[in-house]
């Protein structure tokens, strides 16, 4: 299986699937159980308290949280250096992943050495990155970058080698040159895997904005409320940030559909 | 091959005056430059940090001479400890990515099975997927502490995950037109399922297994990094905290070599699997 299927596929795991049918409130009747034995659980007292909380603590945490504007302080510093990480990785991976896909030497040379470097756990290189850049916003942003400048490279590259050779064809008819080409043949005909690989440097971005968090603890983020949570034993504060969390994560998802259908019908018409 | 080459091959081939063929020590100088081009960086990067760290450039706190990562490599090998850890992480890793298979497998057919299930199902499941593995870590934490069955609850869900939502794809892109070819047979529901469903559903689904298998590698080093004193990626911290930095590099040797070998590994089987996919041969 080609690296491109595998990220669609990889891509289709990230996004939530639609159910099939329509009536809505089904949807609702496990989460609204659950919530409702959580409440009944809680209030009756009967296990560790300290781990049980009461949905109710919950909202005060998140009100506090909120009103006190420190969620809004440990979201924004996360967001920056996602951001920031995400910008980086992005543009180098598109740069890298173009001179992949157009120049058959550069890929003989770089391509191999690029293959088994992708290969390391991404997380491995945490310990690594903190002794060369320290514990720092530099050492996340190099982390979030390489984060992901990874999907993105696959799948530039790959949707610059997988042009149909019809469209090439064509090109050289017209007797296009090089440049031409690459502008106006290759990369709208790659512009759908590329935005594939954004899509998923985006997602990877922010998991590794969390993880970064958690493995070079200093400064403020999201995921040092979660980290705080959990040394205190507040079970509140973490439930609390996990739902920030999925719903940050869940807003990204979102929008990224939402452009890719754009983006989708705009090739559709173009072609 | 880039489509432009293979192009280029086909035209070549239609031209109707062959060019003389080049002489064989040419082509086998090619040929050679070719297969040698791949390992120029390579050799060049290790070549400079053989250097780098030979004539003093970069501090060995930084970046250990490569003599040392392979030397740390070897002692870990011979003295049993790599084993140690390896069958840790293996051992983990196996639990946690069989248990959330075997789940996401249940969930999904289960979903993709019945429509009511789903219904209920599916909201809360999406809603959930969007917590990352990490996120759930000092939840679950907090619930049954620090020991192995944080690990293979964590392993599971990050296994679980494209698992199930691949497993439901499958089982709903059967062609319509084969799901009528059954009805006209006349199948029974169960035929219908085990004849036409689950034969086309087999591909996608072993997608699912196979990402799983990355995702639960990529959450076996998270966990162990984070919470444990065993294992492969506590070997890494370990290294770190030690500033040991030939330790750090031949763990992530280790973990890269093992996690390459088993993606390599499922590939095949894939392979194999679309191959006797129904109409795979297209």
């Amino acid at each position: 299986m080609s690296g491109i299927a595998r990220d669609a596929a990889e891509l289709a795991a990230v996004q939530p699937l639609r159910p099939a049918e329509g009536s809505r409130w089904r949807g609702l009747v496990l989460p609204v159980t659950a919530l409702a034995l959580w409440w009944l659980l809680s209030s009756l007292d009967i296990a560790n308290s300290a781990l049980l909380v009461s949905p109710a603590k919950v909202f005060d945490t998140a009100a506090e949280q909120v009103a006190s504007g420190r969620l809004w302080r440990a979201l924004s510093a996360s967001l920056a250096r996602e951001a920031t990480g995400f910008t980086i990785g992005t543009a180098s991976g598109l740069v890298l992943g173009a001179l992949l896909g157009l120049s058959p030497l550069f890929n003989r040379i770089v391509g191999p050495s690029f293959n088994t470097f992708k290969q390391i756990s991404l997380f491995a290189w945490i310990p690594l990155i903190s002794v060369w850049f320290g514990l720092g916003d530099v050492a996340k942003v190099v982390f979030l970058s390489l984060a992901a400048l990874v999907p993105v490279v696959v799948n530039t590259c790959d949707g610059i080698r997988t042009v149909p050779p019809g469209l090439l064809e064509v090109a050289r008819v017209y007797g296009f040159t090089r440049w031409q080409t690459v502008t106006q043949v290759v990369l709208p005909a790659a512009l759908p895997a590329i935005f594939t690989g954004v899509y998923l440097a985006l997602i990877y971005s922010w998991l590794a904005t969390i993880g970064a968090e958690y493995l070079l603890v200093s400064g403020k983020g999201i995921g040092n409320t979660l980290i705080e949570g959990s040394e205190h034993f507040q079970m509140d504060l973490v439930i609390f940030g996990m739902v920030v969390i999925g719903t940050v994560g869940w807003l990204m998802n979102a929008s990224a559909r939402a452009l890719e259908r754009r983006l989708a019908r705009w090739t559709g018409r173009a072609t | 091959m880039s489509a432009e080459a293979e192009l280029r091959a086909v035209l070549q081939r239609q031209d109707p005056a062959p060019t003389r063929a080049p002489l064989p020590w040419r082509r086998i100088a090619a040929r050679a430059t070719d297969a040698a081009l791949p390992w120029l960086l390579p050799v060049a990067l290790v070549a400079l940090w053989f250097a780098g760290a030979d004539r003093g450039w970069i501090s060995a706190q930084v970046l250990p001479p490569p003599q040392f990562v392979w030397d740390t490599l070897r002692d870990l090998a011979t003295s049993g400890d790599l084993w140690l850890h390896v069958s840790t992480s293996f051992t983990r890793v196996g639990v946690g990515f069989i248990a959330g298979t075997l789940l996401g497998l249940a969930l999904g057919s289960a979903m993709g099975l019945s429509h009511r299930f789903e219904a209920y199902v599916l909201p809360t499941f999406n809603a959930l997927v969007q917590i990352p593995v990490l996120a759930w870590l000092p939840f679950v934490l907090l619930i049954v502490g620090i020991g192995e069955p944080l690990k293979y609850i964590l392993i599971a869900k990050a296994a679980l995950v494209p698992v199930a939502l691949n497993t439901l794809q499958g089982f709903r892109q059967t062609p319509v037109a084969l799901r009528e070819v059954g009805q006209v047979y006349g199948y029974s529901r169960r035929q219908q399922v085990m004849e036409i469903v689950l034969p086309h559903a087999v591909p996608t689904l072993f997608t699912g297994v196979r990402l799983g298998f990355t995702k639960a590698w990529l959450s076996l080093v998270v966990v162990e990094l984070v919470a444990s004193s065993e294992g492969l990626g506590y070997l890494i911290v370990y290294g770190r905290q030690l500033f040991q930095l030939d330790l750090v590099m031949a763990a992530v040797i280790v973990v890269g070599a093992i996690g390459y070998a088993i993606d390599r590994l499922l590939d095949r089987l894939e392979t194999a699997a679309n191959r006797r996919r129904p109409g795979g041969a297209r």
